[in-house]
């Protein structure tokens, strides 16, 4: 009995660990948030590095960034009006935004080749995140087949992103 | 009989004619949803080789060993001449991922 009580809350505390447990799956209206709150942060980023960098390769990635993710951005919202699905805020863009809050604060901080450095390595870390979060949780989940559609192709683009940012970040080191 | 038969040797002639192998053709390569399709193409030297862009971001067609490097804006084509004889292997370069070939063979 003792060890009963003990075992449950464990179990408890490694299901919150992760985004969502079994019975918390974000609905569609929760991961049409989450995929536009991404993208947000990412062209927040680029419009930070296109203030700071003055490295010709960082500043086109940043540009690719910001155009990208709000031509995405735009299609996600043309989609949720069609589909007449109303973003909801939720727990995993809280973080999502809470994050990128803090290294936003970080990457102020810095200049020069330090910045570029960290601006890319962050995009490399960032995308990674989002395309896992994407593939093995937001496209599952996703019960409005459009809306899977839309999100396998921001993921093919995304992961394009992912790749373009691991190879300037090698030419950066 | 007789005048058709000749009709039928002239329509032959004609359609030989326009496939004559040194016209140069146009090779058309849709984008559409990350993909160049098709990935693998096949031209000759003075063709034309024309990519449509369906997809919502923009791309590019851009040759790995630099010889060219094609805008494909939303909605958008660009084109390019094949020049010489070879295997070219290129890339979007916004979007790493997208992969395409070309084989260039003699006139």
């Amino acid at each position: 009995m003792t060890l009963k009580f003990i075992a449950a809350p464990m179990a408890l505390l490694a299901t919150c660990a992760l985004a969502w447990s079994e019975d918390a799956k974000p609905n569609d209206a929760q991961i049409a948030h989450i995929a536009y709150t991404a993208g947000q942060i990412d062209i927040t980023a680029a419009q930070l590095a296109l203030q700071k960098s003055k490295n010709k390769d960082v500043r086109e990635f940043a540009e690719d960034m910001s155009r990208d993710h709000k031509a995405v951005n735009d299609q996600a919202l043309a989609l949720v009006k069609k589909l007449h699905v109303a973003p909801q805020n939720n727990d995993t863009s809280k973080a999502l935004l809470k994050q990128a809050n803090a290294k936003e604060a970080e990457l102020k901080r810095l200049s020069g080749a330090a910045f570029d450095k960290a601006y890319i390595d962050n995009e490399v870390a960032y995308h990674k995140a989002v395309n896992n979060e994407l593939e093995n949780v937001l496209i599952p989940d996703a019960t409005n087949a459009e809306l899977k559609d839309f999100l396998s192709t921001g993921l093919k683009i995304f992961q394009g992103h992912e790749q373009h940012a691991e190879s300037l970040a090698q030419s950066l080191k | 009989m007789r005048r058709t038969l000749t009709l039928s040797i002239l329509l032959a002639v004609a359609t030989c004619a326009a496939a004559a192998p040194d016209a140069a053709e146009t090779v058309r390569i849709n984008v559409d949803k990350l993909r160049f399709a098709p990935a693998e193409a096949t031209v000759h030297v003075g063709d034309e080789i024309e990519w449509t862009n369906g997809d919502f971001v923009a791309h590019t067609a851009t040759a790995r060993d630099g010889a060219w490097d094609v805008a494909l804006p939303v909605k958008g084509s660009g084109r390019i001449v094949a020049q010489q004889v070879g295997e070219i292997d290129y890339f979007c370069r916004v979007h790493p991922n997208m992969r395409g070939h070309i084989s260039v063979k003699p006139k």
